[in-house]
């Protein structure tokens, strides 16, 4: 080992910056002053901060230098390397380097939905009040008739946030104009697209705002009951949802003749038991029922025929708390925000190589790259972006063409990108497009219920055709039979499980058909991930 | 807690409810504290303060508060600031004018960097 090592940054936004033409000066440079056996110089991915140059340290001294231009690094080899004197007006002060990655997102988010979240004690029914929290039903019950709720909510443009984006007015409409003796409200708090938290963190810190539309529904569509079926691990979804009920009810604004306007409903927790299927609509009212959670045939839909039989509401938490917001500021307050066919926000999560991990709410028509760049921060370790996959495990894999791409529930049918339930997984070169694949597929594999054969063994031939695929010994035509597999189980399948699994499996193969390509007749994975079993035939070696 | 029956009930809950939370210091991204000792004061720490609040007007920024406190112990570089984003090392600026605390707003709590020459402490004390 050299006494002295340079690491310069060379991540994607230092090469903008120069960072190659530095290193390859550098390298002359230390040439040139014969100092060749002294200084080792390494590349390295980001340090944080772009905004002054391209970032060089030097070790053991510990220094940090922005370089602008050629003459900098002219200045840091005779200075700093030549003559051990530390070039003060380019250095960066350390504490910047470490800042960047520890703030939280500068970039100012459009709350509606997390309105209150981490403002309020969500245990406290008094302070959601105070943020106008029962107005909204104390207005619905006091000044306006069912069907003017329903159409306030049309014209909002309300979209179901769980994935579908069914509009939320027409749904409730359904039920109200259906006649039967008894009707219900089903909250779906099952969340189980993998990488999905929003709903969590929706019930843990603004319970009551999904409480309070509950009771709007009822009264809106006539139902006196409610059930919010929560996955059975969302410890503290659960106990705030209980507390607000309870206090709901001490406050009578559950139970009998609310605020005194006659209309009554009662609300209570159902727990799921981690069944991704269960998340399914008609699965989900099968698992309140008692019985065990497989989807139904549709129609008839819920809104008619839902929970016993009876006409059911059922909607995402994210859906629920946009509600009591309309109500009080009205559809066009709604519609200022987000694009013309999705109005409003959607809360989206983060996840993956992304500097900031987390949840954002952001107007609707917000383009992946500023999910990633503008409130991710970026990619962590100054790695290279490769793919997203957007909308959750059901949601649809891209490269980084289609980053300009607005999120809203049009961006699928016009250009192949599905915001689903909202997660922005982001992925480094480090993946390999053929591994993720796999591992998505084993996930609805492992999921079909197996109620009906298309999707049960529709899944278990795409695992089979992957894993070989992965194992290094793909044939040519195992992208047909992929596509194939993906067009046959849509068409065929029950439900939407298996239905949805050709919009990741169809666009990863179509988005990334090369890596596939690459895979079948290699030697080993062009991206190093996949495991190659060591073949019959002697295939060449590509890398 | 007795029943809501009418909206003067819920108005009632309402206002007792907003002053508690506004006593709360409701922040989530963190806060800003200006020294307001005699000291500070002397110095010109109250067009500091407002200075302070019109910047994070002027960009829109709700999710920092701004606090007055006693003297830090650093009179002789007065008006002093700190900036406390959460989950980073505090940061004391001294020699805060006005301009020097709109910089303040606009470097560290806008763009994340520190403002170095005016840097008189990191960390804990
Ligand atoms: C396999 C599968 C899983 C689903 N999981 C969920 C879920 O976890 N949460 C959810 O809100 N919707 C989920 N859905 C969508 C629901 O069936 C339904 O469309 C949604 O709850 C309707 O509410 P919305 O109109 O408010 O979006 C899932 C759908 C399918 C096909
Ligand atoms: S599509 Fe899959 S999950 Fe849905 S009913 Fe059929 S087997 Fe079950």
């Amino acid at each position: 080992m050299k006494p002295i090592l340079v690491l310069v940054s060379v991540d994607s936004n230092s090469v903008l910056l120069g960072a190659r033409q530095f290193l390859n000066y550098l390298r002359e440079q230390i040439a040139e002053y014969n100092l060749s056996d002294t200084v080792d110089v390494l590349e390295t991915g980001t340090m944080g901060v772009y905004t002054q140059g391209v970032v060089m340290a030097i070790f053991p001294d510990d220094v940090y230098y922005a370089v602008k231009d050629k003459e900098d690094v002219h200045k840091i080899v005779t200075e700093h390397l030549l003559k051990g004197r530390e070039v003060l007006d380019l250095t960066l002060p350390k504490e910047k380097l470490k800042l960047f990655v520890e703030t939280a997102p500068v970039s100012k988010e459009t709350r509606i939905v997390l309105r209150n979240a981490g403002l309020i004690d969500p245990k406290s029914i008094d302070e959601y009040i105070a943020r106008d929290g029962y107005f909204a039903l104390q207005k619905v019950l006091t000044e306006m008739k069912p069907g003017d709720v329903i159409e306030v909510l049309k014209a909002s443009g309300l979209r179901g946030r769980g994935g579908a984006g069914f509009p939320t007015g027409l749904k409730w409409e359904f039920t109200a104009r259906a006649s039967a003796d008894q009707k219900y409200i089903v909250c779906n708090a099952d969340e189980g697209e993998p990488g999905t938290f929003k709903d969590r963190l929706i019930m843990e810190g603004d319970p009551h705002s999904v409480v309070e539309s509950m009771i709007i529904a009822g009264y809106a569509t006539g139902a006196t009951k409610g059930y919010i079926y929560i996955r059975g691990e969302y410890y503290g979804s659960v106990d705030n949802i209980r507390k607000a009920i309870q206090d709901a009810y001490e406050y009578g604004l559950l139970g009998k003749d609310i605020l005194g306007s006659g209309f009554s409903f009662d609300l209570s927790v159902r727990l799921g038991a981690g069944a991704y299927v269960c998340g399914e609509e008609t699965a989900l009212l099968e698992s309140i029922e008692g019985k065990s959670g497989r989807p139904r045939l549709k129609p008839p839909y819920p809104p008619t025929c839902g929970l016993f039989g009876k006409p059911t509401v059922i909607n995402n938490v994210e859906t629920l708390a946009n509600v009591p917001p309309i109500i009080l500021n009205g559809p066009d307050w709604f519609k200022s925000f987000g694009t013309e066919n999705s109005p409003g926000t959607k809360v989206f999560c983060l996840v993956g190589d992304v500097v900031r991990r987390g949840i954002v709410e952001v107007p609707m028509g917000t383009s992946v790259r500023d999910l990633i760049y503008r409130f991710g921060g970026g990619l962590i370790g100054g790695k290279e972006l490769y793919m997203v996959q957007t909308g959750g495990t059901a949601g649809t894999f891209v490269g980084v063409d289609k980053l300009d791409v607005q999120l809203d529930y049009d961006s699928f049918a016009k250009y192949g990108v599905s915001i689903g339930s909202g997660v922005i997984l982001v992925m480094s070169e480090d993946v390999c497009p053929v591994d993720v694949a796999l591992n998505t597929m084993e996930f609805f594999l492992h999921e079909s219920c197996g109620k009906c054969t298309p999707c049960r063994e529709g899944t278990r031939l795409a695992v089979q055709t992957l894993r070989r695929i992965s194992k290094g010994r793909g044939k040519k035509e195992d992208l047909d039979t992929l596509r194939s597999i993906a067009s046959v189980t849509q068409e065929a399948s029950l439900c939407g499980l298996g239905q949805s699994i050709t919009v990741p499996l169809t666009s990863i193969i179509d988005n990334f058909q090369k890596d596939f390509e690459d895979h079948i007749g290699a030697g080993s994975c062009p991206h190093g991930v996949c495991h190659f079993e060591k073949s019959r035939s002697k295939s060449k070696v590509r890398r | 807690m007795s029943k809501i029956k009418s909206l003067e009930d819920l108005m009632k809950i309402k206002e007792k409810a907003v002053k508690d939370l506004q006593l709360r210091d409701t922040n989530t991204r963190g806060k800003i504290t200006v020294a307001m000792g005699t000291c500070g004061i002397a110095a010109g720490a109250k067009d500091t303060l407002k200075a302070i609040v019109d910047a994070l007007n002027d960009f829109n920024i709700t999710d920092i508060s701004v606090v007055q406190s006693g003297c830090m112990g650093l009179c002789e570089v007065e008006p002093t600031v700190e900036v406390r984003l959460l989950d980073c090392e505090p940061i004391v600026y001294g020699h805060v004018t006005p301009e020097n605390a709109r910089r303040i707003v606009k470097l560290h709590i806008v763009e994340n960097q520190i403002v170095s020459d005016l840097l008189v402490r990191k960390g804990e004390i």
